[in-house]
C-alpha cells in the first residue's frame, strides 16, 4: 500500500532553524545546576519514589528570579519549556503546562531533548508503541491504538523487525532496577507526548512548513556568486548616506509629531470604537467626509505626503490648486500614479494620454517641467514603461511640495477647512450605555458600495475638470500671462519691489468665467472665503493676495540661496536666449520671441531640492529655462493645441525641423 | 525623507545594450553605470577572467565588504538610545482583548486589514479564507480553497477583492461581492505563479498589481488583470518569508526578509537590490516599514527584533530580552511608530518602545504561536492571528 503524503509539498525538505532550542537548552542546564538551580528532592508518588522531582511553583519562582520577570511571564516561559519537552509533568502527563502549585515535574534527560537536525522517526514511534502494547497487554489509548494500526499498515514490510526491537527493549528494561525503569518509562512517554501529541492538543514542536532550501547548507560558491556580491557591494559603498544624528533625529521627530494621533498613546475623540463599541469615530473620519475633524486637518500639515494620502485632504488641495489655476500638476501626478500602479494592458494608452494631456507642446493641461527631465521623458516614451514618467512625476511632486503645499497651508482654502473642522466632544458612556453599545454594534456599508459611490463622484469631478480646461483654452491670452503659472514672476526683474501687483486686478473676466465652471463643491467654499477676506465677491483681490505672498515667498528663497536677485537674473537671461537658439526636439519649431518679458516659474529659478528615496543614483537637476520659453512662446503665439507631438507617432520629422 | 538635489535615472537606454529599459545603477570600481537587469546578469555570469581564481574573487569581495562597513561607520555619530534619552518615557499601556474571532478550524496563518478600518481577511492552514467584519464579528464571506497552508492573504486597497496563496504556489485574487451566499471560489483568478510556496503577498497602491514573495527565493510583481510578470526580484539565497511595501508615496521600494538571515530592500522599478542587512543570527520571519518609510523593523527566529535606518544604512536598535528565548514571527508599528508590536512563538505579543528599546508591555491570551500582528489602518486596534485557530483584536 502506498501512503500519500497528505501535505502537498514542492521540495520543501528542510526543517526551519529553531534558534530557540539552543537558548532553551542553556536555560534548562542552568536550572539543573546543583547550587543555583531549582531545588529538587525525591518525592513519593503513590507507591514509587521519584528522584529529583521539582514542583511547578519552584520552577516559576526560579524563572521569575533569574530573568526578573513577573509570575505570569515566568509561567508562560515554564510552560514553553514543558511544551518542548525539557521538563515533563509527572502526574497529568498529557497536559504540557506548568501549574503554579505543588504539582511535580522532572527534567528530561538530554537524550530526549528536541533537536533541529533530524526529524522524529516513525520507526522509533512504532517501536515505542509496540513496546507499550506489550506492557499494557494490548490496552493502548484510543489515539495510540489508531496510530499503532496505521503504522502497522504502513511499515508492514519491517513490522517483524519493529516487534523484535520492542521485545528486546522490553526485556532489557525489565532487568533494570525499578526506580530507573519507572523514570525511563516516564521520560520516553513524555518524549512521545511532545512529538506525537494526542489529537486536539497543541504541540510545542510544531514548526509549520518545511523550508525549500537547507538553512544549514552551504551555498555552492561559483564565480558569479562572488561577482554578484561585488556588484552589490560596490553600489552599496557608493550609496549616499545620511549622518546618523540627522536620520535618527528624523525618526524620533516623526514619533513626537504623531504622538497625539496614535490611538494607543493618546485618546481619540470622540472615542475609540473598539473600546466603546460606538462607531462615531469612523463615521466622522470617512474618507470623503464633508467636514473633517481638527485632528485630521492637523495631520495634513505634517507633510505633503500626508495631505496627498488622505482623500479628503487631496480634494482640499485640489480645490486650492484649481483656484490657483495649477490643478494640472496634481492631475498629472495622479495620472502618473495611475500609470505606475494601473493595469498593464492599458499602460501604453495611458502613457499616450498623459503625454497628450500634460506634456506635449500646447497640451490642454500643459505642465511645467525642466528640459532635462522632459528630454528623458520624451525619449522614454518611445517605449512606454510604467516608470517612464517617474522623473517628471518626481519633479512635479517636488514642485507641489516645495511650492504649492506651503502656499496651500497659508491659503484661505486651508484656513477655511481648518475653521470648519469639527472637534468632537469626548464620549462619556456609563457602564450601562457601554453594554447597550456592545449589544447593538452596527454593521457598516460594504467597501464595495463605497467604492461605487467614490467612482461616481470621480466621474462627476472629471466632468467638471473638462469644463475648466475648455475655459482655460478659450480665455484670451493676456490673462493667461497673469494666472497661468503657479508662481508667475513677471517684470519683477525690472523692479523687485512688487509693482506687478497692479497686473492682477486687470483680469476679472477669466476669473468669473472660471467661477462659472467650478464644481458645486468649490462653490460651497466660496462665500466663506469672501467673508474671511472681508471683501465681498471680487475674486481678483484674492488672487492678488495669493500672488503677493507668493512673491514674498520667492524673494525669501532667493535670499536664502544667497544670491541677490539682480545678478541671478543677469546670469539667467543670456542662457535663455542661447537655449532658445539651440533648440532641441521639444523646442517649438519657430519660437516667436515674446515681446515682453515672459512669465516665469519659480521652479526654474531655484534649484529644487528633490526629495527622493536614497536608493537610486542620480543626477542633478539642471535649472534650464527652455521649457518656460516654449510654453510662453507657444501660448503667446496661440498655436499650442494643434501641435501635439506624440513621440511614437512622428518623432523624426520633428527632430529634423527642430 | 531626505532632501537631495537630485533626480533619479531609472529609465532609459542601457549603457551596455542600448535598449530603453528600467535601469540598475551599479558601479564598476567607482565608475557609475546604468545597466538594464539583463546586462547586469550577463556581467555577473561572465565567469572567471584571466588571472582570477575563486580565491581571488573571494578575497576581493571580502575586502569590498570590509570597505562597506567602514563607509557605514563613518557617518555613525550617535546611537538611537542616546537621541531617545531626552524623550519622555511611555506610560503604562492598557491593552485588552476586545474581540475574539472564532471560525477557523485550523491554524490561522495570515490576516490583513481592509482600508475601511474594521474589516479583516484571514487565511488558515485548512485552506479556508474568511472575510470578517471584526467590529460586529460577522463573517461576511467564507471561501474554501483547494490548497492547504494559505500562508498569505491581502485585502485590496479598494476593499473589493482579496488575494491569497500558499502551498499551491499561486497567488489568486478573489473579487468580493455584496451577496454573501455567492460562491466566491468560482470567481477566483490565479494571478501569480511561483515555483514554490507563497509566503507573502500585498497589493501595491492599486488593485491592479500584486507583489508576492515565495519559498523559491524570489519576489515578484504581477499584473492582476493579465497575470503577467512585471518584475522579478532575485537576490535572496534561500526562502523569502515576508515582504512589506514602502508606505511613502514617493517610495518605489519594498523590503523582504528570508531564511538566508537577510533583509533586502528592493527598487521596484529596476528589480535591483539596493540595500541588504544581515545582522540577524537566524531566519528573518517578518519585515515591516516604519510609518515614515525611512526605516524598517524585522522579526527573527533568533528571538530578536531589529530596527534598521535606511538613510543611515545600518541597524540602529535591537529589541531583545534574556527571558525571551523563542523566535519572533511577526512585527508591526503603531501609527506614530513609537510602539513596535511583535508576535512570538512563545504565544505572547511583546510591545516595545521603538525609541528607547525597552519593553512596554506583554500581551497574553493566545494559546499557540502568533502568526501575524497587524495594526489597523487608523491605528485604533491591533489584530493578532494565531495558530490557536483564533484572531484577537486588542485595543
Amino acid at each position: 500500500m502506498t501512503i500519500r503524503n497528505t501535505l502537498r509539498d514542492h521540495g520543501q525538505r528542510y526543517r526551519p532553524r529553531m534558534a530557540c532550542l539552543k537558548k532553551a537548552e542553556k536555560v534548562v542546564l542552568e536550572m539543573q545546576d546543583p547550587k543555583t538551580g531549582v531545588k529538587s528532592q525525591p518525592q513519593r508518588l503513590v507507591i514509587t519514589t521519584i528522584p529529583h522531582a521539582i514542583t511547578g511553583e519552584d520552577i516559576i519562582a526560579w524563572l521569575a528570579d533569574r530573568f526578573q520577570i513577573d509570575a505570569q511571564e515566568a509561567k508562560n516561559l515554564g510552560t514553553m519549556l514543558v511544551a518542548l519537552g525539557y521538563i515533563y509533568p509527572i502526574q497529568d502527563h498529557k497536559r504540557l503546562v506548568i501549574k503554579p502549585d505543588a504539582s511535580l515535574y522532572r527534567f528530561q534527560t538530554p537524550y530526549f531533548w528536541p533537536a533541529q537536525q533530524w526529524p522524529v522517526e516513525d520507526t522509533d514511534y512504532a517501536i515505542y508503541l509496540a513496546k507499550r502494547n506489550i506492557r499494557k497487554k494490548g490496552l493502548l489509548e484510543l489515539h495510540e491504538q489508531e496510530q499503532y494500526n496505521r503504522l502497522h499498515k504502513w511499515m508492514n514490510h519491517k513490522w517483524d523487525f519493529i516487534v523484535m526491537q520492542a521485545k528486546e527493549q522490553y526485556r532489557a528494561a525489565k532487568e533494570r532496577k525499578k526506580p530507573d525503569r519507572v523514570v525511563f518509562e516516564c521520560q520516553e512517554r513524555a518524549y512521545w507526548v511532545v512529538h506525537r501529541p494526542p489529537p486536539g492538543t497543541v504541540s510545542g514542536m510544531d514548526y509549520g512548513l518545511d523550508r525549500r532550501i537547507d538553512p544549514n547548507g552551504d551555498e555552492v560558491k561559483t564565480p558569479d556568486y562572488y561577482e554578484r556580491i561585488m556588484i552589490f557591494t560596490q553600489q552599496s559603498i557608493m550609496r549616499p548616506r545620511v549622518k546618523s544624528s540627522v536620520s535618527i533625529g528624523a525618526l524620533v521627530k516623526y514619533c513626537a509629531t504623531y504622538n497625539s494621533h496614535d490611538p494607543f498613546l493618546s485618546r481619540s475623540f470622540p472615542s475609540n470604537p473598539w473600546l466603546t463599541d460606538d462607531a462615531t469615530y469612523w463615521t466622522l473620519n470617512m474618507p470623503n467626509v464633508e467636514m473633517p475633524t481638527k485632528m485630521r486637518v492637523e495631520r495634513w500639515t505634517f507633510s505633503f505626503g500626508e495631505l496627498l494620502s488622505d482623500p479628503r485632504g487631496r480634494n482640499d488641495f485640489r480645490l486650492f490648486l484649481k483656484k490657483e489655476f495649477s490643478g494640472e500638476n496634481l492631475a498629472f501626478w495622479e495620472g502618473c500614479e495611475d500609470l505606475k500602479w494601473g493595469a498593464a494592458a492599458t499602460m501604453r494608452e495611458k502613457a499616450e494620454q498623459i503625454y497628450k494631456t500634460f506634456l506635449a507642446r500646447g497640451a490642454p493641461r500643459w505642465i511645467n517641467i525642466d528640459g532635462k527631465t522632459m528630454e528623458v521623458t520624451v525619449k522614454g516614451l518611445k517605449h512606454p514603461h510604467r516608470y517612464v514618467l517617474d522623473p517628471a512625476q518626481t519633479h512635479i511632486y517636488m514642485l507641489m511640495k516645495k511650492d504649492s503645499y506651503g502656499r496651500y497651508l497659508k491659503s484661505p482654502v486651508f484656513k477655511d477647512t481648518l475653521k470648519k473642522a469639527i472637534c468632537p466632544e469626548e464620549h462619556k458612556f456609563s457602564d450601562a450605555q457601554l453594554e447597550q453599545n456592545a449589544r447593538t454594534r452596527r454593521p457598516s456599508l460594504s467597501p464595495i458600495v463605497l467604492r461605487q459611490q467614490e467612482q461616481e463622484l470621480k466621474a462627476k469631478m472629471a466632468a467638471s475638470v473638462d469644463i475648466t480646461q475648455i475655459c482655460r483654452f478659450t480665455t484670451p491670452v493676456p490673462h493667461l500671462a497673469v494666472y497661468s503659472g503657479i508662481s508667475d514672476f513677471p517684470s519683477c526683474n525690472a523692479s523687485p519691489s512688487l509693482p506687478f501687483m497692479a497686473n492682477t486686478p486687470v483680469c476679472p473676466s477669466p476669473i468669473s468665467l472660471a467661477l462659472d465652471s467650478t464644481s458645486a463643491s468649490e462653490r460651497r467654499a466660496e462665500p466663506s472665503e469672501g467673508d474671511s477676506d472681508g471683501n465681498s465677491g471680487t475674486r481678483a483681490t484674492v488672487v492678488g493676495h495669493v500672488s503677493k505672498s507668493r512673491m514674498a515667498l520667492s524673494l525669501r528663497r532667493l535670499l536664502k540661496r544667497g544670491c541677490t536677485p539682480s545678478n541671478m537674473f543677469a546670469s539667467l537671461s543670456p542662457k535663455c536666449h542661447s537655449a532658445a537658439g539651440t533648440s532641441s526636439r521639444i523646442q517649438p519649431i519657430s519660437p516667436d520671441q515674446p515681446s515682453q518679458a515672459p512669465p516665469r516659474r519659480i521652479g526654474n529659478f531655484f534649484q529644487i531640492k528633490v526629495d527622493i528615496p536614497p536608493e537610486c543614483r542620480i543626477y542633478p537637476i539642471e535649472s534650464e529655462d527652455e521649457e518656460e520659453e516654449n510654453r510662453s512662446a507657444s501660448r503667446g503665439g496661440g498655436v499650442g493645441a494643434k501641435e501635439i507631438i506624440c513621440p511614437w507617432e512622428s518623432l523624426t520629422p520633428q527632430n529634423g525641423t527642430g | 525623507m531626505c532632501d537631495q538635489t537630485f533626480v533619479a535615472v531609472t529609465f532609459g537606454p542601457c549603457e551596455s545594450c542600448g535598449l530603453a529599459s528600467p535601469l540598475m545603477n551599479i558601479y564598476v570600481k567607482t565608475d557609475p553605470l546604468n545597466y538594464c537587469s539583463f546586462c547586469v546578469e550577463v556581467m555577473a555570469c561572465k565567469g572567471l577572467q584571466r588571472g582570477e581564481t575563486l580565491t581571488s574573487l573571494k578575497n576581493e569581495s571580502e575586502s569590498l565588504k570590509k570597505k562597506l562597513e567602514e563607509e557605514r561607520v563613518k557617518l555613525n555619530d550617535v546611537e538611537l538610545h542616546q537621541v531617545a534619552e531626552k524623550i519622555e518615557v511611555l506610560g503604562a499601556l492598557s491593552l485588552k482583548t476586545r474581540r475574539v474571532l472564532k471560525g477557523h478550524s485550523n491554524k490561522v496563518l495570515c490576516m490583513d486589514w481592509c482600508k475601511d478600518r474594521r474589516r479583516i481577511v484571514s487565511s488558515s492552514q485548512d485552506g479556508k479564507l474568511i472575510v470578517w467584519d471584526a467590529f460586529t464579528l460577522n463573517k461576511e464571506h467564507g471561501v474554501s480553497l483547494p490548497c492547504t497552508w494559505v500562508m498569505a492573504c491581502a485585502y485590496a486597497p479598494s476593499g473589493c477583492a482579496v488575494a491569497c496563496g500558499g502551498l499551491d504556489n499561486k497567488c489568486s485574487v478573489i473579487p468580493l461581492s455584496l451577496d454573501s451566499n455567492e460562491n466566491l471560489a468560482a470567481k477566483k483568478k490565479s494571478v501569480a505563479m511561483h515555483t514554490n510556496y507563497l509566503s507573502g503577498c500585498t497589493f501595491t497602491n492599486s488593485d491592479m498589481q500584486l507583489l508576492t514573495s515565495s519559498g523559491d527565493g524570489t519576489c515578484a510583481l504581477w499584473d492582476v488583470e493579465s497575470g503577467q510578470l512585471l518584475q522579478s526580484f532575485h537576490g535572496h539565497t534561500a526562502d523569502v518569508l515576508s515582504l512589506d511595501l514602502a508606505p511613502s508615496e514617493t517610495g518605489n521600494t519594498f523590503v523582504s526578509g528570508g531564511s538566508d538571515k537577510k533583509s533586502n530592500v528592493w527598487d521596484m522599478r529596476s528589480g535591483q537590490n539596493v540595500q541588504s542587512f544581515e545582522s540577524h543570527e537566524s531566519d528573518v520571519n517578518c519585515v515591516k516599514y516604519y510609518p515614515s518609510g525611512d526605516a524598517f523593523a524585522s522579526a527573527s527566529d533568533d528571538s530578536t527584533c531589529r530596527f534598521y535606518d535606511l538613510r543611515a544604512d545600518r541597524e540602529v536598535a535591537v529589541y531583545q530580552k534574556d527571558s525571551i528565548i523563542f523566535g519572533a514571527s511577526t512585527v508591526d508599528f503603531s501609527l506614530s511608530g513609537r510602539l513596535l508590536f511583535a508576535g512570538y512563538n512563545d504565544y505572547t505579543i511583546n510591545v516595545w518602545d521603538v525609541l528607547k528599546g525597552t519593553r512596554v508591555s506583554c500581551l497574553f491570551g493566545h494559546e499557540n504561536r502568533i502568526s501575524r500582528v497587524r495594526v489597523s489602518p487608523d491605528g485604533t486596534a491591533l489584530c493578532s492571528a494565531s495558530w490557536d485557530n483564533t484572531l484577537r483584536i486588542w485595543a
